[in-house]
């Protein structure tokens, strides 16, 4: 090898994991524990058949301005020919205020749809058969909200519950752990979000109630081991909590969705996908000794990795995310959202929507990837980091097990500090260009203006906005509100009684989210973090 | 003295990668920091930087709120007294909207792609500009 010097002392993953000069069979698990797609334990995919069978759905998310703007998108998107409808809210909506709350001056409709009231819902669904597209829906600590107007909107236009699918994300674990939306205390959150898995299980037939979220730890700075063994922990705790209330696993485990980001580094990538399904039905079989095979298969939307765009030289993002796209497809993902190379700047434009689009077209159509179910199942590389990263998820599984689990784990600080050193690292690897970003710390050029269609937030939505709002109030039966307030708090303190219900009559009855979440805040009071850096 | 800077999470969003890697870097770079946790309103930020006599106020914001919320903070700071105290400003800032942040009296603008040395550097020299 002395003539034959490699370019680093030792090569490594993303995650850390060190890599070999290459690899062997011997390096790779027997078959038997690989398995076949659609069986346990479901490493080559959830189905028999994968993309033979259908397609992933091409879920761009969407969300600015008014009900009637994002509804606006949504069309444009269908008749490019996506298949699937994700709502991003804007800040006020995502953190419980209402558009006209002092809180919420200047991010009315900013980062994505501002909805108050049932009737900004039925503006954002206008027109959209809720029976036939499916809806998943950005939220966290107000999701049973959005979820309440989203039955009562589909309700009040003769769509049947049982044919709702989509989802809402409502994963409130990792808001504490990684993205911070919160709102009340972790034990009264995760009450509410047992509440909406319970009810959906009971009035949803194909509705996912939750999508537990790794992405949002991966944009915080944590790497792909971190997201899938974090991620394992939350679902870990959600299926405690629900089985707590009495509600048997395979009532509800099928229904429960996941959701991963597609990073750089592509073959961990891959690896993570497969040995995030492995790692779920093993836990679902053996930790909380479910029956049926569809309580143990793991199904994920997936979306490329905003992190990892850039400003300068912008239309490197499209090769970016092309690639990080190519490796969800490669690892099974169910559904997929491709980044706009405009993303650096502020939320996509129309334009840069379509080409993102276009990628998983190309993928779908042109590259007869999907074709072959796992195609690179068998590499000896692949599979000896997926289970590599299968048993440093358990690992991590066990010392937050030690700790007194999860919930305790967040209280500690433990998740948020493994993120924060993660993000720090990552820092200073680019700061040194130990860690390569094309066009920013490698082959920079001299700054130019960029000559890129940016999305420009209406001034006129606020004022638009608030007026609706205002509107409702005025126009409703605040007596009813009220007294179905005064409902919702005693439901509140009735630590057994399910929040639902009564939301969707509050949905039905117009009162605004706001009006709901502050009456909860008396009850639960609001939740506040001991920072670590 | 070591510099004092209150870094802080103006607004609703809760991206706090970017805050806490800076106010890591500022703590190992000698600095004295207090780190105000997220979701802080200007009159929060305002109240913490007087009681605690920093130098500098560094404030995160990945919303797009800024050119809202910004002006407001230095306003406040202004019927307090307290104008001596810099402010900057880090997070997803569009180009055009920095001239008008500095316009409003902001110190400095930093984007997604300053190290944590530079940010070190330059943090420091807007802090020992403040008469003692």
């Amino acid at each position: 090898m002395k003539d034959w010097p490699e370019l680093k002392p030792h090569y490594e993953t993303l995650s850390g994991i060190p890599v070999k000069r290459f690899y062997t069979p011997d390096d790779a698990p027997p078959y038997e524990e690989i398995g076949e797609p659609g069986k346990y334990p479901f490493t080559r995919g959830p189905y028999p058949t994968m993309y033979r069978g259908r397609l992933w759905t091409m879920r761009q998310i969407a969300g600015f301005g008014t009900g009637e703007d994002t509804n606006q998108r949504f069309r444009y998107l269908i008749e490019h020919g996506q298949t699937g409808l994700s709502v991003d809210f804007d800040m006020p909506t995502l953190m419980g205020y209402d558009s006209d709350d002092p809180r919420s001056l200047g991010e009315v409709g900013r980062e994505g749809v501002a909805i108050d009231t049932i009737d900004d819902m039925a503006a954002l669904f206008d027109g959209i058969d809720l029976e036939k597209i499916s809806v998943s829906m950005t939220i966290n600590p107000t999701a049973w909200i959005l979820l309440a107007m989203y039955v009562a909107l589909a309700e009040s236009r003769g769509f049947d519950k049982n044919k709702l699918s989509g989802t809402v994300q409502a994963d409130i674990l990792k808001e504490y752990m990684a993205q911070k939306e919160w709102i009340y205390p972790i034990r009264p959150s995760l009450r509410i979000v047992r509440d909406v898995i319970v009810y959906s299980a009971r009035n949803l037939a194909r509705y996912n109630p939750i999508n537990i979220s790794g992405y949002h730890i991966s944009e915080a700075g944590g790497n792909a081991l971190q997201e899938i063994a974090f991620t394992m922990c939350n679902a870990v705790t959600y299926v405690e909590e629900v089985t707590r209330a009495g509600v048997a696993v395979d009532e509800f485990a099928p229904r429960l969705a996941f959701y991963f980001v597609a990073q750089q580094d592509f073959f961990e990538e891959i690896a993570k996908f497969r040995a995030a399904r492995r790692v779920w039905a093993k836990i679902v079989k053996e930790r909380f000794h479910a029956q049926q095979p569809e309580s143990m298969r793991l199904r994920f939307h997936c979306q490329t990795a905003a992190a990892t765009l850039t400003r300068p030289q912008p239309t490197n993002n499209i090769v970016r995310t092309a690639l990080q796209a190519l490796s969800a497809v490669l690892g099974g993902a169910q559904s997929l959202h491709t980044n706009g190379l405009d993303e650096a700047f502020a939320i996509p434009s129309e334009e840069a929507m379509k080409i993102a689009l276009r990628t998983q077209q190309i993928i779908a159509e042109e590259t007869r990837v999907p074709n072959v179910i796992d195609p690179l199942g068998g590499s000896w590389y692949l599979e000896s980091l997926t289970s590599e990263l299968e048993k440093r998820t358990f690992d991590i599984l066990d010392k937050v097990d030690r700790m007194g689990g999860t919930v305790k784990a967040i209280e500690e600080g433990y998740f948020q500090k493994e993120i924060s050193e993660t993000a720090y690292q990552t820092s200073r690897k680019r700061a040194t260009g130990e860690q390569a970003f094309i066009g920013v710390n490698k082959y920079a050029e001299p700054a130019r203006k960029e000559n890129i269609e940016i999305h420009k937030v209406d001034p006129a939505v606020e004022k638009r906005q608030i007026e609706r709002t205002r509107r409702v109030r005025k126009t409703r039966d605040n007596e009813k509100v009220r007294a179905l307030l005064d409902e919702l708090a005693a439901g509140a303190k009735q630590p057994e009684a399910n929040l639902m219900p009564v939301t969707i009559e509050l949905a039905k009855a117009r009162a605004t989210m706001g009006e709901i979440v502050a009456r909860l805040k008396d009850v639960f009071g609001t939740y506040t973090e001991t920072p670590f850096f | 003295m070591a510099e004092r800077v209150l870094v802080a999470k103006l607004g609703l969003d809760g991206h706090d990668r970017g805050a806490k890697v800076v106010a890591r870097a500022l703590r190992d770079g000698g600095m004295e920091v207090v780190y105000t946790g997220l979701h802080r309103t200007p009159e929060q930020v305002v109240a913490a930087a007087v009681q605690e006599d920093v130098d500098v106020i560094g404030v995160s914001l990945l919303s797009g709120a800024h050119m809202t919320l910004v002006p407001r903070l230095i306003e406040l700071l202004k019927e307090q007294g307290a104008e001596d105290i810099a402010v900057v400003v880090g997070g997803v800032i569009p180009e055009e909207d920095v001239p008008e942040l500095k316009k409003v009296g902001a110190a400095d603008v930093f984007d997604q792609y300053a190290s944590p040395d530079e940010i070190v550097t330059r943090m420091r020299a807007i802090a020992r500009r403040r008469p003692s």
